[in-house]
């Protein structure tokens, strides 16, 4: 009965075959009611368990700060100096493995069958996965990370009864100022580059495989198909699923109101406003208004359209650095960082018999950690809309491009700062507070109330892209893998976590609570690794042509 | 009076549809019109299927079931939507366009208390005759 002539642009996937052959039916264990106008359709337990247990936390850590504070710093601490070499061994093997899947035929295989085109263009897609991804970020350590490592190097290395008390990362620099810009410029870009990005493709790709080629929901249990079998449709999922969306949430919650607090210390530092509670309190509500707006959209007219307004405002920013900067040094510093980089990957990344220890631990293991924290939200959102890709090209753009354009934000950003301290004389940033070093750094060239003001604008769009997105994919893991649930379930978890950012603001607690969320990469480390058995055995099932 | 009659049809929710679909029936004989069925889904699996290609199977087999029971014939017509929840008004419209259907047949619920105070946020029934050209036939 079908009129085939009238059904366009509907992408084929390949045929039933490959899919897993479970009797679980999407949506299967959900309960649909409503609430007053809302229509509900959500995930029993994951949805009531995690909801309750966020709330049970948060009021636990306003209750009981001085004891929760020191507890989730301790254990944060505790995992990334004790466990030190087994992130940075598990985000080699990550690295290594997308290597492999570019350059071998696995990466033939297409997400979402043989035959499927991509949802969304170049340009759309690259916005989203790098607004996902690391947008934030790159504005806030892009200046401050370079100049931390660079100032470290040239102290070089001070022991005291055998251990190295500085900071500086391999064996600093001592008193050489070009080996400590190039040491720090290499150490940044190694937080930045393969590794997180490599994490980050892990999921994504794991999750994509098994949900658009296998037909398992979109939802992070479903990694685990190939090891726990139907058993992950039960308590197995659902411990994993709520941790899940226990690391977004608080991840995202923790950062939206310590960038509330950075971005309200920027606006005075700018502008004089009143760096108060309630400024804060105000700014996040701003980002949550807009995000819900974002959220109501949907993903096309939403998250896509600013994270593409976004990547075009970057990008200006980036372009204006480098031509009223020193741009000769900046595109030569390109490729030097870029040779440095590859030069001192392998020592940098080395998990074993590291005698720079604060470095290794307090800055390479505490990042990756962090990353792998971040990964179930950005992999399952960078998932979401990657369908038709092949698995080298996903890996090109998730991996390669955005290492490379982080090596050029770096580069222009870092380098710049790091240029006005060795070459003019300007000790400005080197002095200026954490959150003040990019804002300085644009004061010494012409324009500086336009670019500080747009890099104001990306700040806080790229919190309300974090915040849109965040609450898509908890409402999809939330709602059992189920992409259609009802818009104000999205609309719950956007408000929710403006709540919860203004709970802890006020009443202290962010840092526990972050530490907390950065605690979680450790067990998603132990997931990580599991999906990297998990795709390549369900890569060689898959055609690949 | 009509050529192509649509009727968005959601297959989640197969057993609140009857009434829409004898009434594009009933309307397609007295016209001579044809039908269209429009069904709405995502690219990752729902409970309409593991992937599109299997969604549309099972519209297809909706169609045919109901092809059969009325004597008509039924044309299908499924959309790949980025985002159901928040597009489907939207994915909907197009799509109705893109066939050129002259006349929408489709299922909404009963107005209730909340629907005054709701005006800001249409049923989808709502949406399709405040923005459709065709002509629109809300069954309740």
């Amino acid at each position: 009965m079908s009129d085939d002539t009238l059904s366009t642009g509907l992408p084929q996937p390949e045929g039933p075959a490959n899919l897993i052959e479970t009797d679980y039916e999407v949506g299967q264990d959900n309960i649909e009611t409503s609430l007053g106008p809302f229509g509900l359709d959500i995930h029993n337990p994951v949805f009531v368990i995690s909801g309750l247990s966020v709330v049970a936390f948060v009021v636990l850590t306003l209750a009981f700060q001085n004891q929760v504070d020191p507890l989730f710093n301790g254990l944060r601490g505790w995992l990334t100096s004790t466990l030190d070499w087994f992130f940075l061994a598990a985000a080699n093997i990550f690295v290594l493995l997308c290597l492999v899947l570019i350059v071998t035929p696995l990466g033939k295989v297409r997400l979402g069958g043989r035959d499927a085109t991509p949802d969304y263009t170049y340009m759309g897609w690259f916005a989203m996965l790098f607004a996902a991804g690391m947008g934030i970020g790159l504005m806030y350590f892009g200046v401050s990370e370079p100049i931390s490592h660079f100032t470290s190097s040239l102290g070089g290395t001070a022991v005291e009864n055998g251990v190295r008390t500085d900071w500086a990362p391999l064996g600093g620099a001592a008193g050489d100022e070009q080996a400590a810009a190039n040491l720090g410029m290499a150490a940044t870009i190694f937080h930045w580059g393969l590794h997180p990005w490599a994490i980050y493709a892990i999921v994504a790709l794991s999750l994509a495989l098994f949900s658009y080629n296998k037909g398992l929901p979109l939802t992070i249990r479903s990694v685990f198909y190939p090891i726990f079998g139907d058993r992950i449709w039960g308590w197995t999922g659902h411990v994993i699923d709520i941790l899940a969306v226990f690391a977004t949430l608080f991840g995202l919650a923790t950062s939206l109101g310590f960038g509330a607090s950075q971005a309200s210390a920027g606006l005075e530092f700018l502008y004089g406003l009143p760096n108060t509670d309630t400024f804060q309190v105000i700014l996040i509500l701003a980002i949550t208004a807009v995000a819900l707006m974002s959220v109501v959209a949907g993903l096309d007219a939403g998250v896509k359209r600013l994270s593409e307004i976004n990547m075009v405002l970057a990008m200006l920013l980036l372009a204006f650095v480098i031509i009223v900067g020193p741009t000769l040094a900046i595109i030569t510093g390109f490729f030097t960082n870029l040779g440095v980089y590859l030069a001192d990957l392998p020592a940098l990344s080395m998990p074993f018999g590291r005698e720079d220890a604060n470095f290794s631990q307090g800055w390479t293991a505490f990042y990756w950690a962090w990353w792998i924290s971040w990964s179930p939200f950005v992999g399952m959102f960078i998932a979401r809309v990657s369908r038709g890709r092949t698995v080298r090209e996903f890996i090109i753009c998730v991996l390669l491009i955005p290492s490379a354009v982080c090596v050029l934000w770096m580069t222009a950003f870092g380098g710049t700062a790091i240029h006005q301290i060795v070459n003019d004389g300007f000790q400005g940033v080197a002095d200026a507070g954490q959150d003040f070093k990019l804002f300085v750094m644009l004061s010494q060239y012409p324009l500086a109330a336009v670019t500080s003001f747009v890099a104001i604008v990306l700040v806080i769009v790229f919190f309300v892209t974090s915040s849109d997105s965040g609450s898509l994919v908890i409402d999809t893991i939330t709602a059992g893998g189920k992409v259609d649930a009802p818009l104000p379930q999205r609309v719950f978890w956007c408000t929710f976590e403006g709540l919860v950012a203004i709970a802890l603001l006020l009443g202290g607690g962010l840092g526990a609570l972050q530490a907390m969320a950065v605690s979680t990469g450790f067990p998603f480390t132990i997931v990580l690794l599991l999906a990297c058995f998990a795709i390549v055995k369900g890569l060689m099932d898959e055609p690949r042509d | 009076m009509y050529k192509m009659i649509a009727v968005p049809v959601d297959l989640a929710h197969a057993d609140k549809l009857k009434k829409a679909i004898d009434t594009s029936a009933d309307l397609a004989k007295l016209y001579g019109a044809q039908v269209t069925y429009i069904g709405v889904t995502a690219a990752a699996p729902g409970s309409g299927g593991h992937n599109p290609d299997e969604y549309r199977t099972h519209l297809d087999a909706f169609a045919a079931e109901q092809a059969k029971a009325h004597g008509i014939g039924v044309a299908t017509h499924a959309v790949v939507s980025h985002d159901p929840a928040a597009n489907l008004d939207r994915d909907l419209l197009a799509a109705v366009d893109e066939i050129g259907a002259d006349l929408v047949v489709m299922a909404s619920h009963t107005p209730g208390a909340v629907d005054r105070f709701w005006h800001l946020w249409p049923s989808h029934g709502g949406a399709m005759a405040t923005h459709a050209t065709a002509s629109v036939f809300v069954v309740r």
